[in-house]
């Protein structure tokens, strides 16, 4: 009865009439896993529950009969001999029921919201190790989807449809053994009724699916559109354009409202008229049996019993419970249908290949003794070391980090076949500050996703103090590179927060010296609650420029030999640059560090500067040399070009 | 909150009606069915003529058929209310934040005015279907089924008289124990759907600083609590299966006991099996309509909560309203502001602007600078009345803004803003928003004055080439282009750039402002840059400072004058001055 609030009705995806079985095999066997007792237990009590709710029908035939027996007598005493031994033995089945339903329905909360955890928790353990290229190749809402709508559908599955479905089997068998029991012809009568049934309700539902199919299209339709204006509301201000919007926002909402009321009448439709499909069986049912009874039409069924009321009475009770539980059945298919592709979708997901990492050269603390040799440490020394083991002779070697990074005619491309990087060589030594300049597309954060590995190169080496990259654990790796980037991604928590997020170790005092450093902390002790101060969503509350300073911080309190800014400020106008530039300064001494910046100012005193065209460096060299060499760094420089 | 989203249902009501009237039929209907069927059961029961069996059956096929046409009826004019009722709802919506200003439009964010035109309505929506057919269908099969087992069952129907307030009472009991246990929850799920939106969204830093492990435990942690709050919700709510359950067998048991005592000792006049066998049905008919209406009770209230963020839209009223008998023409360029002071919210502490006094000439080229927060585009806000003046008051053409008619004044005074957009739609579309009756030669000379021309034509669809969403398919030194084109569009007598050729390179940029000084002089421009090349050959410069003005001149005096203005003169002249983009 509680539906999550995130469910859309009209915005669930439209059926796809087709059930999966492989898909619905691999659920149900992670859902067995999961719960190898007590899913098998409380489906014991949804058969047992089910057999139970179509007893009374024999019941009512007992009962039945023996009031037909003893009215001509109005003897209630004698007929209560026999009524009340059954009504007790009937009471003594509904408590076993009623014990064993209570039984099911708590159990089956606890294993719903049980697996969904476990869905959740796996998807999301997936997630973080999937390579970055699924997260660019990927749309972000459509992931979102998987979290939200597709785990819905599985909640329904898991807790709705899943119990109906086996109850209402059971009961339709239990049903259609008793009805063959009292009557063959009869039953063969209302079989015929439940096949028209089914053919009805194919043909509306196949009407319906047709109306959900554009309904989703019209329901796209109407988000883009209103996604758009209400991101644009300020220039349809300022271009008072209001009254056109209004009105090209009315055609999208009007074809939106006829697609989804056409394909709600569908399905609004299906369940009176099955209902009174079944009406119309319960009349027929009843005027054939009493055609029979009045014939006195010789009776086939297992009982042996002649037909009389007492069947017939029966008998159109179990008509209502089984076309009932025919409906019920009908009514599931849609959301299993719709389960099965939410489940196929988070299975892909889960389905995905993690992020490889062969590496095996790992960062150690390190001590170095008075030889110069290094030894590994135990403790944290400051002092960070690469250890090497050798599988050749098993010897193990140990490097210093020191932030020296090569790369050497590297080739590379996102996709097989499109190379957007060509032959690129960069030598940064430890302590360099090497800048990448070029237009957009030239390949500038390309290089810095192929340092760090977010991708692989084609062809070609990058060697991180003399050690080859893909011989590096992918964690230790990125430790020892410190990244900012032009999207600042904070996450919800306190400033400070925020910063430790860099160097989750790191103390109150280390944060704010870092926070310091990078020019940060004059801004943040002036917020309402200072370092304490809550951000939430991506730190709406802060400017774009403060949200930079906080992930340069961030940055900084990781302490990495190798940093690698990707516009990290260019979003601080030129005079607070200015201000930040020498904690800047401070930041890259001593440390390796790759800038991409559109502003030139930023890359000036870079030792040397790469200008990227197409994938290709076309000019190297420091801010002096390539001035003097009057090339397209020169054409930058003044202004004569547009970067974007 | 009500009466406002009912004023929705508008062309609507008929619909409404008739769904409400044709479910009364089919209610009644509905409960008269098993009635009948009793008759029947009694007839074949007493051997009765077979032509009163037909009869019977035939009637009760035709209630069946209408029954049926009833529901199907029902189910047609109740989907289309339903639907109009949420396209009305979005309709008012949508026009509602279009009246908005931008102080109102600040205070929604955009996607939280999209979540409340989709999701939200689309609840109400699945509420108010659930209302028409189903919160009267409940009540009323309720209703007539106990009339009717009284009617037929007598004193048997007593046994409902217990089972009633036991189910009722125990649904409600379990809704209002259930309910706050999954509003909570629900906040906190939507608390964690955030956060994974927000890691999938920092995916690079999550992985540049090796956070994978510490973002699974954090996940699990926060996951985990959602799993025992969410269970202890689901189980209280699971009690409402056993209870029904224990009053449909309560009921049984009493029927088929005291009812065969009834059949037996009246001799089945009037009370027989028939009237047993009806008597079940009722029972089950009474039970299923509380069960929906304590369903119908749980849904209401958990969509109030979109109703209500529905309802604070509609009832935001605009900050800036159209004076009465306003001013329908501007007369010239001229601006002033007068002690103007400017906070963006009433409850701001600090004043984003404060004492602002300054005198443009119309025709007059003007240079903003400044840093970021100095208040530039707080400043020039005020011209076309995007906000209002806390204090003082600017005019325009010598008429303080708030006297002119919105669109009027707007019309006169152009903006291109510093986040500015194209719409998707074609180029000549988009430029066509400043002035919608231009000539394809119009469009051309405006851009040719923006220097858009040329790169347009070098598309191969030219002006109709057509612009993705967010204008993603062209740069942004050319967007910047379009946008400048599409305000010169409007013929207006106040230009104002704010920050708008950041990614123009500079000898384009430099075009432009020549072309506005020889094409449009009796236009005033006001231009917000970066840049002190893009203002420092403006008649006047305003140099900005803490929401003050700092120092006003031309570029020789403020160099010889104002300190600030020097140190980005000289750190743009000494150190790459001419930046790519801001």
């Amino acid at each position: 009865m509680a539906k999550n609030k995130n469910s859309m009705p009209m915005g669930a995806r439209p059926p796809k009439r087709k059930l999966d079985i492989g898909l619905l095999k691999r659920l149900l066997k992670m859902l067995f896993r999961a719960y190898p007792v007590l899913l098998p237990l409380s489906i014991l009590c949804i058969l047992f529950t089910g057999i139970v709710s179509t007893i009374p029908s024999i019941f009512l035939q007992r009962v039945t009969e023996t009031v037909q027996q003893y009215q001509p007598t109005q003897d209630w005493v004698a007929a209560s001999k026999i009524i009340i031994p059954q009504v007790a033995v009937l009471i003594v089945l509904y408590v076993f029921s009623i014990t064993s339903i209570t039984l099911e329905s708590q159990l089956m909360a606890y294993i719903t919201q049980g697996f969904l955890y476990k869905m959740r928790k796996t998807m999301f353990e997936k997630m973080q190790d999937l390579p970055i290229k699924y997260f660019d190749t990927h749309k972000h809402g459509d992931i979102m989807s998987y979290y939200t709508n597709d785990i819905d559908t599985l909640r329904q599955l898991v807790s709705q449809s899943m119990p109906t479905i086996i109850r209402a089997s059971v009961i339709v068998i239990s049903v259609l053994a008793i009805m063959l029991y009292y009557s063959i012809w009869l039953t063969i009568l209302l079989l015929v009724g439940v096949v028209f049934m089914a053919l009805v309700s194919k043909k509306i539902g196949g009407g319906s699916a047709r109306f959900f199919i554009k309904l989703q299209r019209s329901v796209g339709g109407m988000e883009g559109y209103v996604q758009e204006m209400m991101n644009g509301q300020k220039v349809v201000k300022v271009f008072s354009h209001e009254e056109q919007s209004r009105k090209d926002f009315d055609k999208v909402n009007d074809e939106l409202f006829q697609n989804a009321y056409r394909a709600n009448a569908y399905a609004n439709m299906l369940g009176p008229i099955i209902m009174n499909i079944g009406n119309v069986m319960y009349v027929i049912v009843a005027v054939v049996g009493g055609l029979l009874m009045a014939a006195k039409t010789p009776n086939l069924s297992f009982s042996g019993l002649a037909l009389g009321v007492d069947i017939i009475v029966p008998f159109l009770n179990m008509t209502k419970q089984f076309t009932g539980n025919i409906n019920q059945f009908s009514q599931q298919i849609n959301s299993i249908v719709m389960a099965l592709a939410g489940a196929g979708r988070v299975f892909e997901l889960m389905d995905q290949a993690p992020e490889a990492d062969e590496g095996y050269v790992t960062l150690v603390n390190a001590t170095v003794d008075a030889e110069g040799n290094v030894h590994e440490a135990d403790h944290h020394t400051g002092i960070w070391a690469w250890k090497h083991p050798h599988s050749a002779d098993g010897s193990v070697t140990y490097t210093l980090l020191r932030g020296d990074v090569r790369m050497t005619e590297v080739d590379f491309g996102y996709e097989e076949g499109k190379t957007v990087l060509h032959d690129v060589s960069v030598f940064a030594e430890p302590g360099q500050k090497v800048a990448f300049v070029g237009a957009t597309g030239a390949g500038k954060t390309t290089i810095t996703n192929l340092i760090n590995r977010f991708y692989d190169i084609a062809d070609g080496k990058i060697r991180y103090d003399g050690i080859n990259i893909n011989k590096i654990r992918k964690s230790d790796l990125r430790r020892s590179l410190g990244i900012v980037l032009q999207d600042t991604n904070l996450f919800t928590g306190t400033v400070m927060e925020n910063i430790r997020y860099g160097n989750l170790d790191a103390t109150d005092e280390e944060c704010i010296r870092a926070a310091k450093l990078a020019g940060a902390d004059d801004f943040i002790t002036r917020l309402p609650g200072g370092y304490e101060t809550e951000l939430s969503n991506n730190g709406s509350n802060l400017s774009q420029g403060q949200r930079q300073l906080i992930a340069i911080a961030r940055a900084a309190v990781a302490d990495p030999p190798v940093m690698i800014l990707d516009e990290a400020t260019s979003s601080i106008d030129t005079r607070t640059e200015a201000i930040v530039q020498k904690g800047m300064d401070a930041l890259m001494k001593g440390r390796t560090v790759f800038v991409i910046a559109h502003r030139l100012s930023t890359v000036r005193n870079s030792d040397v500067i790469m200008v990227l065209d197409h994938g290709r460096i076309i000019e190297r060299g420091n801010h002096e040399k390539l001035i003097a060499e009057k090339g397209q760094y020169y054409q930058l420089y003044t202004g004569a070009f547009e970067l974007e | 909150m009500i009466k406002r989203l009912a004023k929705c249902v508008r062309e609507y009501k008929l619909p409404t009606i008739l769904t409400l009237l044709f479910i009364l039929g089919e209610a009644v209907i509905e409960t008269l069915i098993p009635f009948i069927t009793a008759d029947l059961i009694s007839n074949i029961k007493n051997g009765a003529e077979m032509s009163q069996i037909v009869k019977t059956g035939l009637l009760l096929v035709l209630m069946a058929l209408l029954s049926l046409s009833f529901g199907g009826v029902a189910g047609f004019t109740c989907s289309k209310a339903a639907a109009g009722f949420s396209k009305n709802l979005r309709h008012d919506l949508f026009a509602k934040v279009q009246t908005y200003s931008f102080a109102n439009i600040d205070k929604f964010s955009s996607s939280s005015l999209v979540t409340r035109m989709t999701t939200d309505v689309f609840n109400v929506q699945m509420s108010f279907m659930m209302l028409i057919r189903t919160a009267i269908r409940s009540p009323l099969l309720l209703i007539f089924s106990v009339v009717m087992a009284f009617v037929m069952g007598g004193k048997l129907a007593f046994t409902f008289i217990i089972v009633i307030p036991i189910l009722g009472g125990g649904l409600l009991l379990v809704a209002k124990k259930a309910m706050p246990a999954f509003h909570a929850v629900f906040r906190k799920y939507d608390r964690l759907n955030e956060s994974i939106e927000e890691n999938v969204r920092a995916m690079r830093v999550v992985k540049g600083f090796s956070r994978e492990e510490y973002e699974k435990e954090k996940f699990t942690a926060e996951a985990e609590k959602i799993r025992m709050d969410f269970t202890k919700a689901e189980r209280i709510v699971a009690l409402n299966t056993p209870l029904m359950q224990f009053c449909m067998y309560f009921n049984m048991v009493v029927i088929l006991l005291v009812g065969s005592q009834i059949a037996i000792n009246c001799g089945g006049d009037p009370f027989d099996v028939g009237q047993i066998s009806a008597m079940l049905t009722y029972g089950t008919q009474i039970l299923m309509s509380l069960m929906m209406l304590s369903m119908i009770f749980v849904m209401l209230t958990m969509s109030a909560e979109s109703a209500r963020r529905i309802y604070e839209v509609l009832c935001e009223e605009s900050s800036l309203t159209n004076p009465e008998n306003p001013l329908t023409e501007v007369v010239d360029g001229s601006v002033d502001f007068d002690a103007v002071s400017f906070k963006y919210a009433e409850s701001a502490k600090r004043y984003s602007l404060s004492n602002i006094e300054l005198h443009i000439p119309s025709g007059a080229t003007v240079g903003i600078i400044g840093g970021t927060g100095s208040g530039k585009s707080s400043l020039v806000q005020l011209i076309p009345r995007l906000y209002d003046a806390t204090e003082g008051s600017v005019r325009v053409g010598g008429h303080d803004v708030r006297s002119y008619d919105l669109d009027t004044l707007r019309g006169a005074v152009a903006m291109v803003l510093q986040k500015n957009l194209l719409f998707s739609g074609t180029i000549k579309e988009n430029l066509r928003w400043g002035n919608e009756s231009a000539t394809d030669e119009e469009l051309r000379e405006a851009c040719r004055l923006a220097q858009a021309d040329e790169f347009v034509l070098s598309f191969p669809d030219g002006y109709d080439t057509k612009i993705e969403q967010g204008g993603t398919n062209v740069s942004g030194g050319q967007k910047q282009r379009l946008c400048i084109a599409r305000a010169l569009l409007k013929k207006p007598k106040i230009l104002i750039l704010d920050d708008s050729t950041s990614a123009v390179d500079t000898k384009t940029d430099a075009l432009i402002r020549e072309g506005f000084r020889s094409y449009i002089p009796d236009t005033t421009k006001i231009i917000i840059a970066q840049r002190i090349a893009s203002v420092e050959k403006a008649d006047i410069i305003i140099v900005m400072n803490n929401g003050t003005v700092d120092a006003v001149g031309n570029h020789e005096q403020l160099l010889a004058t104002n300190e600030i203005y020097r140190e980005v003169y000289e750190q743009q002249t000494n150190g790459g001055a001419q930046d790519g983009k801001e």
